[in-house]
């Protein structure tokens, strides 16, 4: 963007045409697609509070199920409303992201170990869910007890409030991330994701920051897990946690650049249309084999576009005026002072 | 103020450190010295809380700090230099000092703002001689360079001692000379305790009240630079490494 006067006027630009949006939308399956996005690229965004300072979680599914289920089934079995159990359900995969965080951190688990860990917690909570079939339903997932339109109870028969509704956690989310971007965390995990010891040795807490990250990113991906089942009005075990979630969540972020808080979103925009679209014109030809292509599309990601498509396009753009800065006239900028 | 008791560090089979007991007062400038391998730098980070000891104990200010962990001790007001350095790279070079303003040992606070922070930095960057602008990357700075970056970021997390780690090696004569009278004044005008390893031993011995030998993880002689320049075991550890 040219200026910050032109990026304010273009992003409200952007906030206005999504207001309307419902209103002047041709079909409500756009405004569907649109909340799917919403709903995802505030998940991914979650995810990315993580992912881009190096803490490469693959089993937010973990999370995303938990928040879920503990909210649906506490609806379902003693009626407590999804307003107030979505913070209990939130609280119980904050507990779990605690717990798993404490014990990673401690003993130094980093990098792919840390991803592998994670990978196994997402697994486990998916068979767990699976295991406890009389209260969960097991494979074939369950039915959150209809109520019509119950606001109360986070059931709305017009689903255009859902749209409004994810589009608003969205929206914190990425306000969640400037804050977090301009507070003395962002600093400490910047510096942690380069090198622990010698960011240790300037007296940044490491466990207690990478502690605080986790537990935010799991909260928010609870309530995302909850947002979700609500509108849908179902859950499954294997669309909220278990391997394919796991990876699909960190794909959209990387795809579109997790170092940049637009990143999740656009990389979500691109993957939720993307699935529409072969959903749609290919039927469910395909459904099986997401999980090995997000698989392979992750490993060539992270290999080839570490910082997702658009990361890279806005540092290409960077990169022409830093480039002419640094070989322009001051190129030796280090001056050792003589004397004094 | 620092008081080592019994070190000893194995890795695997081999002895890094063996019962290594050493003291240091405060306001001491200590040289530590000994050939290649001889566990200095093991010392450091078990002093600064990077490595555990296999035995032995560390005291300091009478508190005992084994085991601690580095951000700890950093905020007990221990800093260390590391001898290969280590910045962030993908901070710029005051935001890689202003972490240790932030961080740092909290009994000097100064209140965050991004402002006052930066020019905590500032002031540390310039006494240890390293001129740089807001944008000035790691990558830019030559070896020297990256040495004082260790030397500004130690300081800035505002310790009561120093543990330096070859902060001359790779410097002409000039520099040599300046470079040492930024450590003295870090000592005399900071006020800082100073141990001091460094290979050469020419310069370190003009400047330190005190000179400690580790010889294969032994402390085979400690005492005044006279002292130590005439130490048998001392000469032969040298000699050994020289030929
Ligand atoms: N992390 C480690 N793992 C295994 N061995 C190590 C480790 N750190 C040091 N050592 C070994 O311990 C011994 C002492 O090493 P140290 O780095 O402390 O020596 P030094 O006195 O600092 O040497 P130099 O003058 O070359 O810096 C060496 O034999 C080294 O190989
Ligand atoms: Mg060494």
């Amino acid at each position: 963007m040219k200026s910050p006067w032109v990026k304010k006027l273009f992003l409200l630009l952007i906030l206005v045409l999504l207001v309307i949006f419902p209103a002047a939308s041709p079909s409500p399956y756009l405004v569907h697609i649109m909340t799917l996005i919403f709903i995802w690229a505030y998940i991914s965004t979650a995810w990315a509070y993580m992912g881009r300072f190096g803490l490469v979680s693959l089993g937010h599914g973990a999370f995303l199920g938990i928040g879920a289920y503990v909210t649906a089934l506490l609806f379902n079995y003693f009626n407590l409303s999804p307003w107030i159990g979505m913070l209990i359900g939130a609280s119980s995969a904050a507990f779990l992201a605690a717990v798993l965080g404490y014990a990673c951190f401690r003993f130094g688990v980093i990098g792919d170990y840390f991803a592998l860990v994670t990978l196994a917690v997402g697994e486990l909570v998916a068979l767990s869910i699976i295991a406890l079939r009389d209260t969960t339903g097991g494979s074939l997932g369950f039915t959150i007890r209809n109520l019509g339109n119950a606001p109360l109870y986070f059931q709305f028969s017009n689903k255009v409030y859902f749209y409004y509704l994810s589009f608003l956690f969205l929206v914190f989310a990425l306000y969640l991330w400037v804050r977090i971007d301009k507070s003395k965390m962002q600093k400490a995990l910047r510096a942690i994701g380069e090198d622990e010891i010698a960011a240790s040795s300037v007296g940044i807490n490491i466990i207690k920051y990478k502690m605080t990250i986790t537990i935010i990113s799991a909260f928010l991906t609870g309530i995302g897990g909850v947002l979700y089942a609500q509108y849908i009005t179902y859950l499954n075990p294997h669309t909220l946690s278990g391997v394919e979630v796991s990876l699909a969540i960190p794909f959209k972020a990387i795809l579109g650049g997790m170092f940049d808080m637009w990143g999740p979103t656009i990389g979500t925009a691109m993957i939720v249309s993307l699935e529409e679209y072969i959903r749609v014109s290919y039927g469910t030809k395909f459904i099986g084999i997401s999980e090995v292509a997000y698989g392979i599309a992750l490993i060539v990601l992270i290999i080839f576009l570490p910082k997702g498509l658009y990361g890279t396009l806005k540092e290409m753009k960077i990169f022409k005026n830093e480039r002419r800065r640094q070989y322009g006239c001051n190129k030796r900028k280090e001056v050792i002072l003589r004397g004094r | 103020m620092l008081e080592l008791r019994g070190i000893s560090r194995y890795f695997g089979g081999l002895a890094a450190l063996k019962d290594v007991s050493i003291k240091v007062e405060k306001g001491e400038f200590v040289g530590l010295i000994g050939p290649n391998g001889s566990g200095k730098t093991t010392l450091f980070n078990i002093i600064s809380g990077v490595l555990k000891p296999s035995s032995g104990r560390v005291l300091y200010m009478g508190r005992d700090i084994t085991g601690l962990n580095p951000n700890k001790i950093c905020h007990l007001g221990i800093a260390r230099t590391f001898q290969i350095p280590r910045p962030f790279k993908n901070l710029s070079v005051i935001e890689n000092v202003m972490l240790g303003v932030l961080f740092g040992n909290f009994e000097q606070f100064v209140p965050y703002s991004e402002e006052n922070v930066k020019q905590e930095a500032l002031k540390y960057l310039n006494f240890v001689g390293l001129r740089v602008d807001e944008s000035t990357m790691p990558d830019e700075l030559t070896a020297v360079g990256l040495r004082r970056l260790e030397l500004a970021r130690a300081l800035a997390t505002r310790p009561a001692l120093l543990l330096a780690d070859e902060v001359l090696s790779g410097l002409n004569k000039e520099e040599l000379a300046e470079a040492s009278s930024i450590l003295k004044r870090i000592r005399d005008e900071m006020g800082i305790t100073i141990i001091w390893v460094e290979h050469i031993i020419g310069a370190l011995m003009n400047l330190v009240e005190r000179v400690i030998v580790l010889d294969y993880g032994e402390v085979i002689a400690d005492g005044s630079p006279t002292e130590v320049s005439k130490d048998e075991r001392v000469i032969e550890a040298y000699l050994g490494e020289e030929s």
